[in-house]
């Protein structure tokens, strides 16, 4: 699809010339044996059909599409740093002058390989709202000329955040979903799968490599992360002989190449804090500095909640709750989640009550609303 | 090369001190001369007050005339330039520098046929 956008110019003409294409594949591979390359036998076929309507339009409109096409694409310069097709088909994707749910999309259908009803599925929406934000974002694309390259090295950081931010959004989606089933084990999965496409396109951005880390950290824990009846287990209970040694040996492995090149960042800092956990028993301390780390980089209040979870291993509940209560962060279910545990570590159960009650009311995600069900049985038990 | 109009929404309410407004008029022309040295300007200019305008409607064949702007708003078009540019990217960042000049929102927006010469 990538090369064939490039070459096309246009993702509509592209995706029809690989619809032709295997439609020529059904007719013939039965007859004659699937060709020795099947893939680039499918993009050879594309681009000849490209050309082929390319040949037709320029006729009907008396232009010089033709030639346009043949000669403008192969010999241009490559304009950004790193010339890869489907990395420029990511950036266009992720296009900050799209909106998120239809960067999303448009990902998860050109680079992910998703149909519309799987990402409508997995999104909670209906097919036809994930079929309209695809077609939007297709047609500002082309209407507006959202250029289909790598941005240049000025604009690439910023670029870089919003790509990164896409993959991760689809991959915490999958892992804690907003509603309905504990965790959507194909979001995962596909987040992942980009994440690595990154990784081997932009090998030295630490970033990408840190973004990988923390997700094969996090989806290591899957199998002990939810038992099969659906219910959450919270790392300190999870049996860690169901964890996944050869992905936490790959994202610890990735955590070290990012210490190395010392460019920390929000994403590696998440995949080291993971890289802890994965090294049970937990070096707390250890934890703590990398969220003040954190906090110099990212100071926002989930970041400091996240903290005074791992500062109440350190320095106790009641320094961790005079933290926690000092933060702005009342429509977050996590933020009454940990107050309620740490009221109920000090024994103040009757506190701790209402805080479970009002987590509760601010989750729809069914596993995390049985275990704050099971919590608030213990601090007040049913009559 | 194509064609975008850089749209620029301004409150209601009185212009900005004189001063102020100096500096913004003197970022203008700064710009406008970047525009035209790269062969990238087309048009541009401020609009009066929306009090100014007038509205023509066409009703069963014939053209109704009020007094007003299209629509009241709290934000209304204060003035457009129209430029040339490769591609969004390019366009975006002419958007950026209007916005930060002016201190006003503005809205990229293409032109439905290509640019030409």
């Amino acid at each position: 699809m990538a090369v064939l956008t490039r070459l096309a110019g246009d993702i509509g003409a592209a995706e029809e010339a690989v619809q032709e294409a295997f439609t020529v594949a059904a007719e013939r591979w039965p007859r004659d044996g699937i060709p020795p390359g099947p893939a680039g036998w499918i993009i050879t076929t594309a681009r000849n059909k490209l050309i082929d309507r390319e040949r037709r339009e320029a006729t009907r409109r008396g232009r010089h599409a033709e030639a346009l096409l043949l000669h403008a694409p192969a010999d241009a310069p490559e304009e950004g740093p790193v010339p890869d097709d489907r990395l420029r088909l990511i950036f266009t994707c992720c296009h900050p002058a799209l909106a998120e749910p239809a960067r999303i999309a448009l990902t998860l259908r050109l680079l992910g390989g998703l149909t519309t009803g799987e990402i409508a599925r997995a999104f909670l929406v209906s097919e036809a709202t994930v079929a309209q934000r695809v077609v939007r974002a297709k047609g500002k694309i082309r209407d507006a000329r959202i250029p289909y390259r790598v941005p240049s090295d000025a604009d690439l950081p910023e670029r870089l955040g919003s790509v990164l931010a896409v993959v991760h959004l689809i991959f915490n989606e999958g892992y804690l979903a907003g509603c309905g089933e504990p965790v959507r084990d194909e979001l995962c999965a596909e987040a992942i799968r980009l994440g690595r496409l990154l990784a081997e396109l932009m090998p030295d951005e630490p970033e990408v490599l840190g973004l990988l880390a923390l997700m094969l950290l996090i989806h290591s824990r899957r199998a002990a992360r939810v038992t099969p009846e659906g219910r959450l287990v919270l790392l300190a209970d999870q049996d860690r002989a169901l964890w996944d040694r050869d992905l936490i040996a790959e994202g610890q492995d990735l955590v070290r190449r990012c210490l190395r090149r010392d460019r920390p960042g929000p994403y590696q800092i998440q995949a080291a804090i993971n890289a802890v956990h994965s090294d049970p028993p937990t070096d707390w301390r250890q934890v703590v500095r990398l969220y003040d780390l954190q906090m110099t980089l990212a100071p926002t209040p989930v970041v400091a909640l996240h903290r005074a979870v791992a500062v109440a291993e350190t320095d106790g509940p009641a320094v961790a709750l005079a933290l926690v209560d000092a933060l702005a962060l009342d429509g977050h279910h996590l933020f009454h989640a940990v107050r309620a545990d740490l009221l109920r570590r000090l024994g103040r159960t009757a506190d701790a009550a209402p805080a479970y009650e009002a987590a509760l009311t601010r989750t729809e995600n069914r596993a995390e609303q049985d275990l704050l069900r099971r919590r608030l049985t213990q601090v007040r038990p049913p009559e | 090369m194509k064609h975008y109009l850089i749209a620029l929404y301004q409150p209601q309410g009185p212009a900005p001190e004189p001063e102020a407004l100096q500096t913004i008029m003197d970022e203008l022309g700064v710009l406008r001369r970047e525009l035209e040295s790269s062969g990238s300007w087309v048009f541009g200019d401020g609009l009066h007050d929306p009090s100014t305008a007038t509205v023509l409607r066409p009703s069963e064949g014939r053209v109704l005339m009020t007094d007003g702007p299209f629509a009241e708003g709290k934000e209304h078009l204060g003035g457009f330039v129209i430029l040339r540019a490769p591609d969004l990217d390019a366009a975006l960042e002419w958007g950026r520098r209007y916005a930060l000049a002016t201190t006003l929102p503005v809205e990229v927006r293409p032109f439905a046929t290509e640019g030409g010469r």
